[in-house]
Parts: structure tokens; sequence; C-alpha cells
């Protein structure tokens, strides 16, 4: 099957051309989503149904730098293995206990302010973690490095999503 | 340089007649019916010059019924039988409809779905909203002077997915083809983005009559891209008259009243918050049954005292939308308002504190849906002459997921994702010999079940007996354009396969559509066959266009015996037509459908490629 690159016509790469990217989508989707098969027969909807939800999660799949480079690793055959390999290099396990140590704080406090905060500091830490993963992809063509660097990205998603119920919580 | 033309996949190059079509918002307090005429988009009046239907249905003895205005005026005489506000209950179970002990009907708890008890007998939410729909449609066709093909009706976007089917059931009930549900938010961003050319960031601020929305939309190239989407589907002006209502009571020292003088106490809150709009105070009097005299003024203060945490429930939605967009409220190029309840002054204010900006009033809050929804409507119809028409991407609204061991969800399709969209999951058996598995689809953001909507259960059977987790059951979620969802689980090593369109458990049954419609004063005089061969008519006409066009358009992609083929189905279709039996038009038109199935695909992958290589007939560039 044709990867989710080659539905949008672009180089795989970890590094993204999204104004590319943007224009490949809109131009697609401006030809086979359901709204231009609302006079057609069933056979066209369902096919512009399916074609629509499959350049969806292609679009979805490529914005998401994690995502992006989970099949990034699939496509080169290696297996990213986020549910069995839990082993983190200690230097990282150690900024993590620090950061969830001030999300504890700011969600006792329930403070919005230090939770903005956190999560600034957290979007540096990703982008620190995506450029590594850039090179190790795109230029050293390491993809044992490059999936451990996928897991930790995993780590700093689990993370975002709690400072998210931390956010509900102060706002409930 | 000309650019080569290419024709748009299932539209036909010729030129074709102009399609009735329109948009319709089915409100919490009034619904309206617009259409495109001569290229602008108008909203329909009645035979009086009023374009707000008030959504109000009272039954009669005879089973008959009055919609609008008439019904609005015998709401405080016969309140039991005078349906408002129909909206909150649309697949909505007794146990979640907030100050249900307000309301006067006898509440009749259906599985599923409430009913009213009415003189006319026990009535469904889609039933009554089903006779404003046809009222309105019955305008529509009176003033644009034949059959409507098709209409567009919106929904909240915070609407599930059981309340996006029991409107799409009222659609059906009421006789239209309902090309799309659209979503309020997003109709109103169509009708102020085409009117302003407007692009960039926008907020869009609906707070209606029952149900609040916040979407967060990018306008761009004639692409509308909504971001995230958030409100409360039970948060609206009706909520504000509570207060007001409440306030009265605890003000005159009453308790226990007669529904009648509750109705006109609840209108006269009502009537009280709108002054309010353009005056500090308002005055508010009432001759009760019991002969007691009510004579209150309501000042702006204390309004906004007493309304103070509903104003405050908006922000939460708002900021949750703007975090799911990726965005800060610097972002924003604009905040545009919709729904009546937008009028209150402490709303534009907290909104305009919230945003740092002044909103955008310049459209009439009340129209601006129906408006957009024509707009939607007129391009779904195929009216739009190519490269004139624009495109819609939008998401759901919640999280959709199934419960896994211990009572948790597990999410499948999370919320904000671009619709149509599909996910699948591999779920396992936990015991071993285990030989059915039961699925339980819900929606929400909770971790519980208990917390979340449940949608519907199914069961998938007839599993080999393995041990305990050897089984791989792949459970599909299929989210279409119109956000409901279809759900499939298959045993993979066997190829078991269970499916369900989720309806059962809080929509309307295909079956209790018909026996509705077959039930319905307007059906019964009519020949339910002469309407069945109607119907199948129109769709196998509208078949056959499409097909000719996509010959016309893409027949280099078939082989000759597949184009044989397919024309060998056109003719028997053609044939059945003649002899007007419409189940067998319908069998040849499925017929059809199946042969031309490898060419639709052909021709999307076609127009993909086509995309790509940078041949358009629609220049966003430009």
């Amino acid at each position: 099957m044709q990867s989710h690159f080659e539905l949008f016509g672009l180089e795989a790469g970890f590094a993204l051309d999204r104004v590319a990217l943007d224009r490949a989508y809109r131009e697609i989707q401006g030809r086979i989503h359901p709204d231009r098969f609302a006079q057609a027969g069933d056979a066209e909807r369902r096919a512009s149904m399916q074609w629509t939800t499959r350049v969806n999660e292609a679009y979805r799949v490529l914005q998401n730098p994690l995502e992006r480079a989970r099949h990034l690793l699939e496509l080169n055959g290696v297996d990213v293995a986020l549910e069995t390999n839990t082993a983190m290099p200690t230097e990282f396990l150690e900024r993590q206990m620090l950061l969830r140590e001030s999300l504890e704080a700011a969600s006792g406090a329930r403070d919005a302010v230090a939770l903005d905060a956190l999560r600034a500091d957290l979007v540096a830490e990703r982008a620190r973690v995506e450029a590594r993963l850039a090179a190790r992809i795109d230029e050293d063509k390491d993809f044992a490095a490059a999936a451990e660097l996928v897991r930790e990205l995993k780590f700093l998603e689990r993370l975002d999503a709690e400072i998210e119920s931390a956010y509900d919580a102060i706002e409930a | 340089m000309a650019l080569l033309q290419i024709s748009e996949p299932g539209q036909s190059t010729a030129p074709h007649e102009h399609r009735l079509a329109v948009g319709i918002d089915l409100g919490t307090t009034n619904s309206l019916v617009a259409t495109v005429r001569h290229g602008v988009a108008v909203t329909l009046p009645d035979e009086r010059g009023r374009v707000l239907l008030p959504s109000v249905v009272r039954y009669r003895r005879d089973g008959g019924c009055e919609v609008g205005y008439a019904a609005q005026a015998s709401q405080a005489v016969d309140p039991k039988n005078t349906i408002v506000s129909v909206k909150r209950f649309m697949g909505r179970g007794l146990r979640d409809i907030d100050h249900i002990e307000n309301a006067p009907y006898d509440f009749v708890d259906a599985p599923g779905m409430v009913q009213l008890r009415t003189v006319a007998g026990a009535k469904s939410p889609v039933e009554v909203s089903a006779e404003i729909l046809k009222t309105l449609r019955a305008r529509a066709e009176a003033s644009l002077g034949g059959e409507l093909s098709g209409a567009v009706v919106t929904v909240p976007a915070y609407f599930d997915d059981a309340q996006r089917q029991a409107t799409k059931d009222a659609g059906t009930l009421a006789g239209l083809n309902v090309l799309r549900l659209l979503n309020e938010p997003t109709a109103a961003a169509i009708a102020y983005g085409l009117d302003n050319a407007a692009e960039g960031v926008y907020a869009v601020f609906d707070l209606g009559g029952g149900t609040f929305d916040i979407s967060i939309l990018r306008l761009s190239r004639g692409v509308f891209e909504v971001l995230a989407t958030n409100g409360d589907a039970a948060l609206g002006g009706d909520d504000f008259d509570h207060r007001v209502f409440c306030w009265v009571l605890e003000q005159a020292g009453l308790s226990l009243l007669e529904p009648r003088d509750a109705r006109l106490l609840y209108s006269k809150a009502r009537e009280a918050k709108e002054t309010l709009t353009a005056h500090g105070e308002a005055p508010l009097t009432a001759r009760l049954s019991t002969g007691e005299f009510v004579d209150l003024t309501l000042k702006s203060e204390t309004f906004c005292s007493i309304s103070h945490t509903l104003v405050q429930k908006t922000l939460g939605p708002t900021r949750k939308a703007l975090r799911d967009a990726g965005l800060t409220i610097a972002d924003v190029n604009g905040v545009v308002m919709v729904g009546g309840a937008t009028r209150m002054p402490e709303i534009q204010r907290v909104v305009a504190d919230f945003f740092r900006c002044d909103p955008l009033n310049n459209l009439d809050p009340d129209k601006v849906v129906a408006v957009g929804a024509a707009m939607q409507a007129n391009v779904l119809a195929g009216n739009k002459p190519q490269g004139e028409d624009w495109l819609l991407l939008d998401v759901i609204p919640l999280s959709l997921g199934i419960e896994t061991m211990g009572g948790l969800v597990e999410r499948i399709i999370p919320r904000n994702s671009t619709i149509p969209v599909a996910r699948a999951q591999a779920f396992t058996t936990f015991k071993d010999g285990q030989s059915a598995m039961s699925v339980h689809v819900v929606q929400g953001e909770r971790e519980l079940v208990a917390d979340c909507r449940s949608l519907a259960k199914f069961e998938l059977h007839g599993i080999p007996p393995m041990v305990a987790g050897a089984a791989r059951i792949r459970v599909t979620f299929q989210v279409d354009a119109d956000g409901l969802l279809a759900v499939s689980a298959r045993e993979a090593t066997t190829g078991v396969e269970a499916s369900v369109t989720v309806k059962p458990s809080y929509g309307l049954e295909d079956r209790d559509i018909e026996r509705m419609l077959r039930d319905s004063v307007e059906h019964a005089k009519d020949d339910i066959l002469v309407r069945a061969l109607q119907e199948a008519m129109v769709d196998a006409r509208r078949l056959l266009a499409a097909v000719e066009a996509a010959l016309a358009a893409d027949g280099a992609l078939l082989a000759d015996a597949e184009r044989v083929e397919i024309e060998r189905g056109m003719a028997a279709l053609r044939a059945a037509m003649d002899a007007g039996d419409h189940r067998a038009i319908k069998r040849a038109s499925e017929a059809l459908n199946r042969t031309t199935e490898p060419f639709a695909g052909r021709r999307m992958d076609v127009s993909v490629k086509r995309a790509l290589s940078g041949q358009k007939i629609a220049n966003f560039d430009s």
C-alpha cells in the first residue's frame, strides 16, 4: 500500500514541508470530499467516503511528529514497541520526574499560570526531542536510535494529557 | 493561457436545471428556512411576512396540531399539550434533562428517548420536531413553487450521536431528503466568511435558546476548516429565563404553581430578560390564576448577578476549544456572535473581555445559521458552477470509544477528529473458550463508562474456542460526513462479523420511522406505494445521471467489457423504471451501484493524482 507521504506526493522524511502538505491535502479534498458527491450514486458516495477517510488519516499522521516518526520507522521495518519497550535513558527520566513534580505542585495549588509555564517547558522539551529525531531519521538513518526518541515523545505526550486534565480540574 | 477544464467528478458537464434546496435552522426557540435564489441566500417568510417560526407545537384532541405562533399563543392555556423547546429532549432519556420538574409535560420514560403524553397520544421529540420541519418544508415549497430536492438541517456542534440521529430521523419523518447535518457554528462561519471574504482564524460563539457551541475555524482560500469545537448541549437562553423565573418565585414568595401559571411566569421572565438588552431595568407583572398579582422590577445588575454562573459556564468550553486547536487568544482574528442569547449585553461584554476584541455582530444572530445552511445546501444540490464552490472540513465534537474491563473507556476516535474518519482497534478474549463478545459503544471525554453516554450495545457471536487472549477482534468505528457513527466488529482468524449502525439504543429504529410515516395524517391520505415509487424514481434518475456523467468524464478508465456491463446495468434500470415497480427499481439501482463500484474507486484514485499534478479547476491560489 501507498505510504502517507506518497499519497500527498511528498518525499518521505521527518522534516516536513508543511505548505506542500496543506496544499496537497486541500487539492485532494477539493476533488474527493463527500460534499462533492451529494448527488452521486451510492457506489461513488461510498468510494468518496472511504478515500476521504484515508486522506484524513494520512493527514493526521503526517501533521503529528510522533505519528509521522512512527510511520517512517514502520516504512523502514522498525517496530517502535511503544507498549513493550519501556527502557528510558536515566537522564531523560530524571527530567521527567522534575516536570511531574511541578505538575503535581501546580495542580495541587490550582495554579493555571504555573500550568501555562509547565506547558511552555514541555513544548520546548518536545522541540528538542523532535530536532534530535530529525537528525537520527533524515541524516543518520539510525532507526533504532530514532525508536528510542519516539518512545520519549510518547512519554511527553502523556504528560501533556495530564496537564490537560489538570486544566480541566481547575476550570471545573 | 487558458487552463484545461476538467469536470468535477460526480458532476455533469451539461447545464442542468436549478434544484430546489433549502437550509433549515431547527432551533430550540425559533426555527427558520432559507434558500439561495439568484445567487443570494434569503430567509423565507410565512404568508404574513414573518421569518421566524416559534419552535412550538400544540397537539389537538383530533390528532392534528398547530405549529408556530398559533401554538405559542396557547402555551399558557394548554401547557400540557403545547410543546416548547423540544430540542432539549432530542435523543435524551428522562434522567438527562435538567429542570425537568419545571416542565409542564407528562413525560413517558420510553427506552432511549423520552416521550410526551398529549391529548393526541404519546409523542416522541422526533415526531414533534418533524412537525416543525414539515411546516417549514410546506412554507419553502409554497414559496419556491415546487418540491424540494434536498435540505441541510443544522445541529449544535456539541450534539452527540444520539441527538444527531434523532434530528436526521425528524427530517426523514418530515419527508425531507436530508443532504447533510451541518453544525450550527460552521453554518454561521460559512455565512460570515463568504459575506466578508474573511481569511484567518475565527471563533464562532453560538449561544442559542438551549445550546451553547464554541468553534474555532481557519478560513483560507475557500476552505472552512474547523480546528476544534466544544460547548454545552444543555446551556442556553432558556436557562437565563429559568434563573429569572426562580428569582420571581423567591421575590413574590410563590411556591407550588399551576402549570399555566408557571408557563405565564416563564413568558414574563423571558420578556423581562429581552427588555434588559436595551434598558437598565424591566417591569415584570402578572396576574395568576389564584388571583395573586406579581409586580416586580428586574434591574440589570440583579440579572447579571443571578445569571453570573451561567455566563461563566461558557468560558470553560471556550478555553478548551482554543487549547485543542493549539492556539491562544492572540491567534484569533475575530469572534462571530450567533444565536439570540448573544444579544445579552453581559454576554457581549464577557466575550469581548475574554478575546480582548470587539465581537462581530454584523450578521443577524437569528438568521445567520439558516443562511449558511442554505449556502451549503445549494452546493450539495449541485447548483454552484465549477470553481465557485468551497470546501468544508468539520470535526466530531466528542470522543468515541468502547467499554473495556472494569468499566473503563478505551478511546477509539478522539474529539476534534476531521470527518469522515475511521479507526480500528484490536481486542481479545479474556476467558478460555469465550465464544461471544459484547461491544458497548460510548461517547464522551470521561474515563469511566458510567460517566459517558451509552450509544449502543451489540454482540459478536461465533468466536471459535481459543485460549484467553488468542482471538483477534478488530472493532472499526466509521463516522460519516454527518458526524454519524457506524461500528463493526470482526474476528480476524475466522472472519466472523457483527456490525451495527449506532441507532437502536438512543435513536429510532428504521421500522419506527416507517410506522410513524404511515401513521401521520399526511401520508394516510397519500397512497404509500405511490410515494415509494416516486422516491425510487427520483433516486434512479439521479443515479443514471451520475453514471452518465462519470462515463463521459472518465470512460477511458474502463475496459470494454466493464463498460458493456455498466451499460447493461443502466439499461436494466431504465427497463425497471418503465415497468414502474418500486422494488424492481430499487433492486436494479443497487445492482448498478455494485457494478460501478470498481469504476468509482478508480475515479477517486485518478482524482487524487490529478489534484497532485496541479491541473485544477478550482484555483485556490488566485
